[in-house]
């Protein structure tokens, strides 16, 4: 089981000070989150990406190929990498490329995104949003498992003799989880590929995507990827921690009546009460994390939220530290203990290439030279035969 | 077999002239139904004590069990009498909140008759220009006769008649069961949200169309 965090990158006002952080003091902000939540042993540090104010996070790979240098051990992922206004050859060479750079600690989630005009800036049709997302996706998942692809669809230019470089890490490509909050053609998507679901599992009533996750355990086995149970699924959440329950709940509710997202129309209470966020001690937490696994049965990979809202960097910082030493170490055990037996862990890197090679040695790609038109011809690597 | 019919009222007042209204066509029905030797029961949905929980709903996306408990009745029902009183020339916003809450197939096909009230004749549209096309949209069978009823109204013999027609047309297609006949052939040509709150919404794999251009797609782009 992996744990970690997730940020979407949001620059918001704190509503106790008044004050918003410039966008530098909140990408540096998220370098410090980042680097402590590797500091304290969490699993997955993910970033969003957007494209207008009020967020930061335009750029997620150089964003994470920094982190990945002051960091350990730390996944890097995304939450969430648009799969619909990015280029798909893009993100099968900037992944790849952050895979390389950060040791094969890369994975990455895909999603739709949630801003309508972000489809016009970049000169896609909103109406075409999800055949963009098969389609792209479709696509990235073979720039990354052949060496040349020939490829024509409906929603971006023909390729022809096309390499993605550089060739991912030891010839694994990142892992993939699929992002959706509605979509059953998505979860169809991750199913079909053996590929992981995310449920984000904030401002939704609790268990609401219960049906979804569902859905997807069953096409994971349809398409004999393993059982049901088996189907890598991640889910996300909200956390505001302090050693004493009614220090988080009264620390935290400015934050939350103030929050454009959250507070104008419910009371904090009766948000617990309805939806997954979890405020309070962390027993408490720890204790409402564990109806995630009873409700969607066991999953591999729990991310929460913990630095949006205008939470200073301090409080941020001490939620990461909180959950690294109180929550976290106890979920493990908990979970582990509950966990039905032959439930696989989330893959990483070294995993996957066990997978592929057993103990042999992973495939390192060594291009022919230049013919002297930059390009190398018909086989690109060392290792490939021009098949008759 | 035990029919149900639901009234959604969005009057205010206590009693609410709209209540009354939808009051009377669901009494006419009931009696239709019965000479057609069809027994039926009347619930009734007051979005009043639900305004609170349906703005939430909105802003938040996440509904109250009370309000999940109105929209399963409204889903469940073979007709519906929906009502809303005339503010400011047009349909109440509680009404519409209420409305732009359920999902958009939960309606599908069943029989609704339209009703609104009004503190002047001069708003006697509302009803055929909003409230009709607003049902348009969610794809329910509104029926011919929509009954609105201004205060001298109540003392006129047509607002009777109206009523009449109204649930006779109501009884027949609920006897009909023209809902039922429709979704039985033709439920996945209209779009659907999947785990929606439609009692035919779907809610595992068992019950989704994995052949469809887009499912294809998502597996790999398949063509079989």
């Amino acid at each position: 089981m992996q744990f970690g965090i997730f940020s979407v990158s949001d620059v918001t006002r704190n509503p106790v000070t008044g004050d918003t952080p410039s966008e530098a003091e909140r990408i540096q902000a998220i370098v410090e989150i980042a680097r402590r939540a590797d500091q304290v042993g969490l699993d997955v540090f993910a970033i969003g990406e957007h494209h207008n104010p009020p967020f930061f996070s335009s750029s997620p790979t150089t964003l994470l190929a920094h982190v990945a240098a002051l960091t350990e051990r730390i996944i890097l992922s995304t939450a969430v990498t648009l799969i619909t206004t990015n280029d798909p050859v893009k993100i099968a060479e900037d992944y790849a490329m952050l895979q390389h750079l950060a040791g094969g600690r890369v994975d990455l989630m895909l999603g739709r995104g949630n801003t309508a005009p972000v489809y016009p800036w970049f000169g896609q049709d909103i109406r075409q949003g999800l055949p963009l997302a098969l389609e792209h996706y479709n696509l990235l998942h073979r720039l990354w498992r052949e060496d040349v692809v020939d490829w024509e669809g409906s929603v971006r230019t023909p390729l022809q003799g096309f390499t993605s470089i550089p060739r991912p890490l030891d010839g694994v490509p990142p892992f993939v989880w699929h992002g959706a909050i509605r979509t059953p053609e998505i979860a169809e998507q991750a199913a079909y590929y053996g590929n992981g679901y995310f449920a984000n599992n904030i401002l939704a009533p609790n268990f609401h995507f219960v049906p979804l996750v569902n859905l997807y355990r069953e096409r994971f086995a349809h398409y004999g990827h393993g059982t049901p149970e088996q189907a890598i699924v991640g889910l996300g959440g909200h956390a505001f921690i302090a050693k004493r329950s009614q220090d988080a709940i009264r620390t935290y509710r400015p934050y939350f009546e103030g929050s454009p997202i959250y507070g104008h129309s419910y009371k904090l209470e009766d948000y617990l009460q309805a939806t997954p966020m979890s405020v309070g001690s962390p027993q408490e937490v720890i204790e409402k994390t564990l109806t995630f696994q009873e409700g969607f049965g066991d999953y591999q990979r729990q991310l929460w939220n913990v630095d949006s809202g205008g939470l200073p960097l301090e409080l941020a910082l001490e939620q990461v530290e909180l959950l690294g030493t109180e929550v976290v170490p106890v979920l493990r055990r908990e979970m582990e203990a509950r966990r039905a037996p032959g439930v696989p862990d989330a893959p990483s890197h070294a995993k996957l290439v066990v997978a592929k090679y057993g103990d042999a040695a992973p495939r390192q790609a060594r291009p022919n030279p230049n013919r002297g038109d930059n390009l190398t011809g018909p086989t690109p690597y060392q290792d490939e035969e021009l098949a008759a | 077999m035990t029919r149900n019919l639901v009234i959604v009222s969005a009057g205010t007042s206590q009693p609410s002239t709209t209540r009354m209204l939808a009051d009377r066509i669901a009494a006419v029905s009931v009696e239709r139904l019965r000479e057609m030797e069809v027994t039926t029961t009347v619930g009734a949905v007051e979005v009043a004590p639900l305004a609170v929980e349906a703005a939430r709903a909105l802003v938040t996306g996440v509904p109250s069990a009370e309000l999940e408990a109105a929209i399963e009745e409204i889903a469940a029902a073979d007709a519906v009498i929906a009502a809303a009183p005339v503010y400011k020339a047009g349909i109440n916003g509680l009404f519409k909140s209420f409305v732009d809450v359920l999902d958009d197939d939960l309606l599908i096909a069943k029989p609704v008759v339209l009703a609104a009230t009004a503190g002047s004749s001069r708003h006697a549209l509302v009803v055929d220009e909003q409230m009709r096309s607003l049902f348009a949209y969610l794809r329910a069978l509104t029926l011919p006769t929509s009954v609105f009823a201004a205060p001298e109204d109540w003392g006129a013999a047509e607002l009777g008649e109206r009523i009449a027609r109204a649930a006779t047309e109501l009884a027949v297609v609920i006897d009909a069961q023209i809902e039922r006949g429709i979704a039985d052939r033709a439920w996945s040509g209209y779009r659907h949200e999947f785990a929606g709150n439609a009692t035919r919404a779907e809610q595992t794999a068992a019950n989704v169309d994995f052949d469809s251009p887009l499912m294809r797609l998502a597996a790999g782009g398949r063509t079989n």
